[in-house]
């Protein structure tokens, strides 16, 4: 080979060489600029309602004036309303899993029920408030209440928890399945003494997760019309009913007006007002902290199940 | 069985009457939880049902006051007003420019993550950075919003002046950013799902990895990248409550990114917060618009899953 051949050879090799280690450091920058966002987000965040995060805050009713506003309506109206969706979307989705994954025969029936477990994953949640809407609120007459939007987040993560149960059912060899069988079990008593407690894990992260979203939710709790100023709490068993002055039921608080943390962040971040502003941020690191808190739960839990189950 | 030790015939028998009678017993109470469960199961069906059916049901409503022609064509989007206007137009483009900048974002800075990730990134790397793109998603929408205002927007202006408080720039940005991880992750799933045979036929060669990944794996999972686009787009279609606290819910009919407009999220939301009557038109117009975006949103889906499809059956 003559001499020059090889010298354009070894400066083309030492060409693509640098192309391979740009593009090693571009990557790595593009990774970052979500991890970057982040950053910024709660600096952002922090810096803007730091100041707000006192005691009162977390016990005073919103008001019109800025400094004295809270946030307690919001925060029991978001645990009151994650109770329902938890306690519907749960059993509804692990059932619904188990179905698809133990008993389900292979037919049109069960084509269609996946088709439209993998499509609903991908309807747009204010698409949920219109049919909770139209649905709980108005058909089914609930009204706007913890009810109503209880069930529209249940129905909202009701893929995830199917999902999240049905790979975890996957992931369970079906030697265990045989081995119930053997010992006279019936299919349920199975499922019910085996399958679900061993994927209890996968469960519980899908539940999480789940939850962090359903937290987080705005759009639809707004379209079924949730107030933005609620200056009480729904009557809780055990407490006076305000509107009525008796003892509540311990169902009335069901059907109680209420607010949640980000329709309250959503209500201050639309008003002008600076103080307002600062609430909003307030309110941010709040519904933050709590979804980041349930999806790092989340991430370290399906961690570790992947590392201590060897079947 | 308590009777066990007296071994009598009549025992015996009725011993096995019993137990038949249980073993029936059992058999119904099997076939009653297998019911449940599939009617949990069929509640999928159900919901998706009772979407189209309210929707269509309130939608027809609306199409009985406005002509479907005058919903298409009319520019002017003003239910609220004295003399109403039925016009989608303005909340189409709005929703349109959002998302459309939301891919200029995700798709490019997705497809390197997803290069980088699946063909570049040492193990450690990957395994530190995907919980953060993970935590990506899980930050709250409204939260999203107050950072498109009171952030990105303030940023923007830095370098354009002009921009006013209120646009589609900054909110569009965020959501790009927004659904980074979705485009990378369903990206990257289709990068890994390329046989290591056709990586090593490439290196033989004496292709550099930069060269490998560029002309040989990004060729061959472009049926798993574009569901990814796909995908991302329905994401950014259906993105609320960014563009409602950011974009400043005035329907507009542009295509300038720059200036304020509303999207046909931000409209549901926006009349949903006012007080309306229960029957009115201006009710029903928020199931129309909603039609208009389940069925795009309907469109982009299927074409996304079966792009996926594709790429799963290729090797």
């Amino acid at each position: 080979m003559h001499a020059t051949d090889i010298q354009t050879l070894r400066t083309l090799i030492a060409k693509h060489k640098r192309y391979d280690i740009l593009f090693g450091i571009i990557g790595l920058l593009a990774t970052l600029v979500g991890v970057i966002t982040l950053l910024a987000l709660f600096i952002d965040l922090v810096m803007g309602g730091y100041g707000r995060l006192t005691p009162e805050f977390f016990t005073n009713f919103p008001s019109r004036r800025a400094e004295e506003a809270g946030i307690l309506s919001a925060w029991v109206g978001t645990i009151l309303v994650m109770l329902v969706t938890v306690a519907a979307a749960v059993p509804m989705g692990i059932a619904g899993a188990v179905y698809l994954e133990e008993y389900a025969p292979k037919n049109w029936v069960t084509d269609l029920i996946e088709i439209n477990v993998t499509n609903l994953a991908g309807v747009p949640s204010i698409v949920y408030g219109l049919l909770a809407l139209g649905l709980f609120v108005y058909i089914l007459d609930f009204g706007q209440s913890i009810l109503s939007a209880g069930l529209t987040l249940a129905l909202l993560i009701l893929p995830v928890i199917i999902v999240a149960t049905r790979e975890s059912l996957r992931a369970i060899p079906v030697a265990i399945r045989e081995a119930a069988y053997a010992l006279g079990a019936t299919r349920w008593q199975m499922v019910s003494d085996h399958l679900i407690p061993y994927s209890m894990g996968g469960i519980l992260t899908g539940v999480i997760i789940g939850m962090a979203r359903a937290i987080g939710e705005t759009a639809p709790i707004i379209t079924i019309g949730a107030l933005t100023f609620i200056a009480f709490l729904p009557p809780l068993p055990g407490t006076i009913d305000p509107a009525r002055n008796m003892p509540a039921g311990p169902f009335d608080w069901l059907f109680s007006p209420f607010t949640v943390l980000p329709i309250q962040m959503f209500n201050w971040v639309s008003r002008p007002q600076a103080a307002f502003l600062e609430n909003a941020a307030a309110t941010g690191i709040v519904i933050i902290v709590a979804t980041l808190a349930m999806n790092a739960l989340a991430i370290w839990l399906r961690y570790r199940i992947r590392k201590n189950i060897k079947w | 069985m308590d009777n066990f030790p007296t071994l009598s015939a009549g025992v015996v028998m009725n011993t096995q009457a019993h137990r038949l009678s249980e073993k029936k017993l059992r058999k119904v109470k099997e076939k009653a939880i297998e019911t449940l469960l599939f009617l949990a199961a069929f509640s999928a069906v159900a919901t998706t049902t009772a979407i189209v059916a309210i929707l269509l049901y309130e939608a027809s409503g609306f199409f009985e006051h406005v002509s479907i022609v005058e919903f298409l064509t009319n520019t002017q989007w003003t239910p609220m007003f004295e003399n109403p206007q039925y016009g989608i137009l303005p909340l189409l483009s709005g929703t349109l420019v959002t998302t459309g900048v939301a891919l200029a974002v995700a798709v490019p800075i997705g497809v390197i993550v997803a290069i980088y990730l699946s063909e570049f990134a040492p193990h450690k790397v990957r395994e530190t950075v995907k919980p953060f793109l993970e935590l990506l998603e899980g930050v709250p929408t409204v939260v999203y919003g107050y950072f498109a205002l009171l952030f990105v927007t303030p940023l923007l202006q830095i370098f354009m002046p002009n921009l006013p408080g209120f646009n589609m720039l900054g909110p569009g940005i965020v959501i790009g950013i927004m659904i980074i991880p979705y485009v990378s992750s369903v990206s990257e799933d289709a990068m890994r799902a390329v046989p290591m045979s056709l990586r090593e036929g490439s290196y033989a060669m004496g292709a550099t990895r930069f060269q490998t990944a560029v002309n040989v794996v990004f060729p061959a999972s472009i049926s798993g990248v574009l569901a990814a686009f796909i995908l991302g787009i329905s994401r950014a279609v259906g993105e609320t409550m960014v563009v409602a606290v950011a974009a400043g819910q005035q329907p507009n009919f542009t295509w300038n990114p720059s200036e304020p407009a509303a999207t046909i999220t931000a409209y549901i939301v926006q009349v949903a917060m006012g007080d309306l009557p229960h029957g009115s038109i201006a009710y029903q117009s928020i199931f129309a618009a909603g039609l208009v975006l389940v069925l795009m949103t309907l469109v982009f889906n299927i074409l996304g899953h079966m792009l996926r499809r594709r790429f799963r059956e290729a090797y």
